[in-house]
């Protein structure tokens, strides 16, 4: 018995998969980056 | 390389080649999975699934590159105790560990639709499952090294002792059986129609890239984290010494 599967089903779950991975991570790292940048700043004002 | 081992001067690199990478990245790789998506013909054997390697493979990639420059770096920090060898590791791991998961999660979405299984316990998914778990023994040994204080020469072993899952995975399709399929892109050779491998290799580039970017950030991010807990612990230093003894003091 054969399977009926739309391929392309699994070819935007991969891509969705993968772009909100690639997103979150370069949010994640942007944000800590300049979070620390800003806090390293205010403590040399200080 | 040791003239960047002065934060500073890394930091003024850092600054013009980050977002240089990062958005050269961004549009090779959105480039890439456009023109994988949109342009390249379904293949002959695995139909539209093929359109999945354009992400597949870059992350495959750099889930190992990750985990080979973190050997490099720990390499580093043990022999030439590179002051910036322990920081860029660190700013390697979540980076590689996320492009590991990316590749398992696209690998079994692939599988489903061409093997007819999200997951097959062969060689070559085993021991990419184990890198993701090395992944996450480093990130925990890292943090709890920094949390404690304590040296990051354990990291360091254990990112070196960890490289030798790398070539296991990239043979691990020649050494079993296994249903993955064996290498196509071998030393100066080929097995993929250039229809496929261009695009497949501007999505590697594009990734390698925006990974690269990630990494800066991190490093960036590593650095202000550690300049400031320095000067809170110089200001410490400072309030805990003895006030100067005047001569009113004295007399006294």
């Amino acid at each position: 018995m054969r399977e009926e599967l739309n391929q392309w089903d699994f070819v935007w779950l991969a891509y969705g998969v993968g772009a909100i991975a690639l997103a979150l991570l370069i949010l994640w790292a942007w944000r800590s980056m300049a979070r620390a940048e800003a806090r390293r700043d205010a403590s040399r004002r200080r | 390389m040791h003239i960047y081992a002065n934060p500073t001067r890394f930091l003024s690199l850092a600054k013009w080649l980050m977002p240089l990478l990062f958005w050269s990245g961004l549009v090779l790789s959105v480039g890439a999975v456009g023109w994988g998506l949109f342009m390249v013909p379904p293949d002959r054997l695995m139909g539209d699934t093929v359109r999945i390697l354009f992400i597949h493979v870059p992350a495959a990639w750099l889930g190992m590159g990750g985990w080979a420059g973190i050997a490099i770096s720990s390499a580093m920090l043990l022999v030439w105790k590179h002051p910036l060898a322990a920081l860029s590791a660190r700013a390697i791991a979540v980076p590689g560990m996320v492009f590991c998961a990316i590749c398992l999660a696209t690998g079994s979405i692939w599988g489903r639709p061409t093997w007819g299984t999200w997951w097959e316990w062969d060689g070559r998914l085993t021991s990419m499952l184990v890198l993701l778990f090395l992944y996450a023994g480093y990130i925990a040994l890292t943090e709890a090294a920094e949390k404690e204080g304590s040296s990051t020469k354990i990291a360091a072993i254990f990112g070196l002792v960890g490289a030798v899952n790398v070539p296991i995975i990239n043979r691990s399709v020649v050494w079993w059986n296994s249903l993955h399929q064996p290498p196509s892109i071998t030393a100066g050779k080929s097995a993929i129609e250039a229809t496929f491998l261009v695009p497949l290799l501007v999505a590697v580039v594009g990734f390698s890239l925006l990974f690269g970017a990630i990494v800066l950030m991190r490093m960036r991010a590593l650095i202000a984290e550690q300049q400031v807990e320095a000067r809170l612990r110089r200001r410490a230093l400072d309030d805990d010494a003895p006030a100067p003894v005047t001569p009113a003091m004295e007399q006294a």
